[in-house]
């Protein structure tokens, strides 16, 4: 019982100790909104398959407090992907922009598709064919089915 | 057997560029300062809060800007080639303390040895971010006009000198 309580406890100031080191927040809640907003759309270089919103990491929290300036300077939302983007090129961008390099990118996927959609439609349109099966063949085939070539020749 | 040749060539192309991709090193990010000028910066001196430093001191120079930081262990790493490479006194190389204590990144120094010419102390990473820098050690090569020609991530090898930074280095020193 004593030891539960104390597990208890421990866990009490875990979460404690966590709500002490909460990001520190701005103090405009419509601009925390278009921090995280925009957050979203930005990627961790340190972890890189987690948006800047996400991470915890030390850059990302560095990156996420200079978002918050810059907004609060009164930066347009395209102004501090801009910004990123400078710094870190368009790895930063969690919807790659468009351009020549990036077509394959974006429309891949739906080129793949069409592709798939259009053999489909070719195997299916073609006419099937049966195979012709010679007399030599259906006559084995009727002997493994009735096994007694007279009946079969009869059958047949 | 001649259904087998196209998924058969699907699966080859796959493997290709499944191959290619293990290869790569996801940790590399093209860097967009390639061919722009150096952020500018005016930070204090590592050793001396009196003293600054700022790129447009080093105009006229080919120069190395190493970022590093006592906390980062592939920095350990890199240090020894790093005294190797200033002892040789081939251009200078300037230190960027990012995110440190001042007291952590003198001890170290002090204890392992001071590559740098002179070391600026970024204690809040903003210059770094500047830099576009994401994972200590970075190591940028910036020409005489100011403009930055290279990008190393990642601990500095004797190879990445030789092979990558020297022949640079002669290049840019010529010009």
């Amino acid at each position: 019982m004593y030891k539960i309580l104390l597990c208890a406890s421990l866990l009490l100031h875990c979460a404690l100790l966590m709500a002490a080191t909460a990001r520190p927040l701005a103090a405009d809640p419509l601009l925390e909104k278009r921090m995280l907003v925009l957050t979203e759309e930005l990627r961790c270089l340190v972890c890189q398959n987690q948006t800047l919103a996400d991470s915890h990491a030390d850059l990302a929290i560095d990156l996420k407090n200079q978002v918050r300036e810059k907004l609060a300077l009164g930066m347009s939302d395209q102004e501090v992907i801009d910004y990123m983007v400078q710094r870190y090129g368009d790895f930063v961008l969690y919807r790659p922009r468009l351009f020549a390099a990036t077509w394959l990118l974006w429309f891949g996927p739906l080129l793949l598709l069409v592709a798939g959609l259009a053999t489909l439609g070719w195997k299916l349109s073609r006419p099937k064919k049966p195979e012709e099966l010679s007399q030599q063949d259906r006559l084995r085939a009727a002997q493994m089915l009735y096994a007694n070539r007279s009946v079969a020749e009869k059958k047949l | 057997m001649k259904r087998f040749i196209l998924p058969l060539t699907i699966f080859l192309i796959l493997t290709v560029f499944l191959g290619v991709g293990l290869h790569l090193n996801p940790h590399e990010i093209p860097s967009p300062f390639i061919g722009k000028s150096a952020p500018q910066f005016h930070l204090s001196q590592l050793g001396d809060t009196g003293k600054s430093v700022a790129p447009e001191n080093l105009r006229g120079k080919v120069w190395l800007l190493n970022v590093w930081a006592s906390w980062c262990g592939s920095c350990r790493e890199e240090h020894p080639v790093l005294m190797e490479f200033s002892r040789r006194q081939i251009v200078p190389l300037v230190g960027l303390d990012y995110k440190d204590t001042r007291m952590d990144a003198l001890g170290q120094l002090g204890q392992e040895g001071d590559p740098y010419v002179v070391s600026a102390f970024d204690a809040d990473g903003r210059v770094g971010i500047d830099y576009g820098v994401y994972g200590v050690p970075e190591t940028f090569v910036i020409d005489k006009a100011g403009v930055i020609r290279y990008k190393h991530v990642g601990p500095v090898t004797s190879e990445v000198i030789e092979q990558k930074l020297l022949p640079l280095i002669r290049e840019l020193n010529r010009v």
